[in-house]
């Protein structure tokens, strides 16, 4: 049985690994080599790592960090942030990547897409889309550079476009809901399900593996990622790096699948 | 020595972070020269057929990797799209494999009623080892490696199949013909999983 994947994402700001509420206000977390370290111990599925900063400020993606970072993981690991061309996407596919996860560049050039999947395999090639509510609708739209520019597309739209393009994987992640720990936007994670046939991954607003179960509920087999979760312990939001055993994921992630 | 074939694609750093770990020597090769003393041979791959092939042909190591793994019958072990390139032909692509292990590489979306299978085949998925392959010894009943292909190995001998996994259909996702061994899974990404299984294909 194909089994969701538990995706700790770890967002990285001046080399540091920190934590945002809402995109806002990052919290510093401690070291990543560290935090790789222990999800490693603790046989985490895969592992998300963005650098929130590249796009942002324009800069070249970290490759020294990358290259550090994907030597210590024995996990699968997707690296995004600052990836503007498919020669980059390449380069950091071979410090040892498996996958490497697109947004801004593509959603101002879509052929982009193509042209990464062309290089390193549509297998590799992860769409973020980072989504916002239009003011006082349900309307999801899809905004860039680290949740300052509104594409105002619509999410589905923008996700069936990469999808034909030869993205491997969409990556939906809710600005809302980042770091609020009350539950994930389960209405646009199945119609995102149904839409498209690529394996997609919901980001945002995890705080508990019940959340986590209930998008498997609605969505089968898909990934369930989550920053604050896997970071932070109890209401006073201690820093402590934690991961669910074999059977914690069993009992509540694996079965809500076999519930279906 | 353990010798893994580095002909720029995979992950090389990967495998030899695994079998330092287990204090086990393994060397890289980039050329034919560096193939020399190699004992055990690892194959990595990830992208397209036809660009593994090219790349393999443009390393210029082919003839003596030929001519370690058919006449020597050094032990091999494709990963993934290194995998893949065992075989004689893939529908990804145009150009022949090396043809070690016979048999095709197909589509999961040539597969009729698989049409609504989201592809790639991405995640942790059960491996059934048949005959009680060397690869998974030692191994406890329940065998789950990380996958990410769009793409399966058909094999033209039943005989060769050494492990089977289940995705839309039952699928062949390890090889074997005689030293050649093939994994279509990721085994330097499957925690204790994969390093159990690389283990073991060292102490071959």
């Amino acid at each position: 049985m194909l089994r969701p994947r538990i995706i700790p994402c770890l967002l990285i700001q001046d080399g540091g690994l920190v934590k945002t509420v809402k995109f806002k206000d990052p919290k510093y977390v401690g070291d990543p080599i560290n935090a790789v370290k222990i999800f490693n111990e603790k046989e985490a599925d895969e592992l998300i790592v963005i650098d929130i900063d590249a796009t942002v400020q324009g800069v070249e993606p970290n490759y020294t960090q990358i290259a550090k970072l994907a030597a210590e993981c024995r996990m699968p690991l997707c690296y995004g942030g600052g990836i503007r061309t498919a020669a980059q996407a390449k380069k950091i596919i071979q410090l040892g990547v498996e996958k490497v996860a697109i947004s801004s560049a593509v959603l101002e050039n879509p052929q982009l897409v193509a042209q990464i999947a062309e290089e390193i395999g549509s297998q590799s090639v992860v769409v973020v889309l980072d989504h916002k509510s239009r003011l006082l609708s349900k309307h999801q739209e899809v905004w860039t550079h680290n949740g300052t520019r509104n594409t105002k597309r619509s999410v589905l739209e923008v996700a069936l476009e990469l999808e034909k393009l030869g993205a491997g994987e969409i990556v939906l992640n809710s600005i809302e809901n980042d770091g609020k720990m009350k539950g994930y936007d389960l209405d646009l994670a199945a119609r995102l399900r149904a839409a498209v046939h690529i394996p997609i991954t919901i980001l945002g607003g995890g705080g508990s593996l019940e959340d986590m179960a209930s998008v498997v509920k609605t969505c089968g087999v898909v990934g369930v990622a989550a920053g604050s979760f896997f970071v932070f312990k109890g209401a006073y939001r201690a820093v402590l790096i934690s991961y669910p055993s074999a059977q914690q994921k069993d009992d509540i992630i694996y079965s809500a699948l076999r519930a279906r | 020595m353990i010798t893994i074939i580095d002909y720029g694609l995979g992950n090389i750093q990967a495998f030899v972070n695994v079998y330092r770990r287990l204090h086990i020597p393994v060397a890289v090769a980039q050329n034919a020269a560096q193939l020399d003393g190699a004992t055990k041979l690892i194959l990595p791959g990830v992208g397209a057929f036809d660009h593994a092939i090219e790349r393999l042909d443009a390393s210029g190591m082919r003839p003596t990797l030929d001519e370690l793994v058919q006449k020597h019958k050094v032990p091999v072990l494709g990963i993934c799209v290194g995998m893949q390139i065992l075989a004689c032909g893939s529908d990804e692509g145009v150009l022949p494999g090396l043809g070690w292990v016979p048999g095709r590489v197909r589509s999961f979306k040539s597969v009729p009623d698989l049409t609504d299978l989201p592809l790639p085949h991405m995640g942790w998925n059960d491996v059934v080892a048949l005959n009680q392959n060397a690869l998974f010894e030692g191994f406890e009943d329940e065998a789950r490696f990380y996958f990410l292909h769009s793409f399966y190995f058909e094999c033209e001998q039943q005989q060769h199949h050494a492990a089977m996994a289940s995705y839309g259909l039952e699928f062949c996702c390890t090889v074997q013909a005689d030293n050649v061994y093939g994994v279509q899974f990721h085994p330097e990404k499957s925690h204790h999983f994969g390093v159990g299984l690389l283990k073991n294909f060292a102490e071959l």
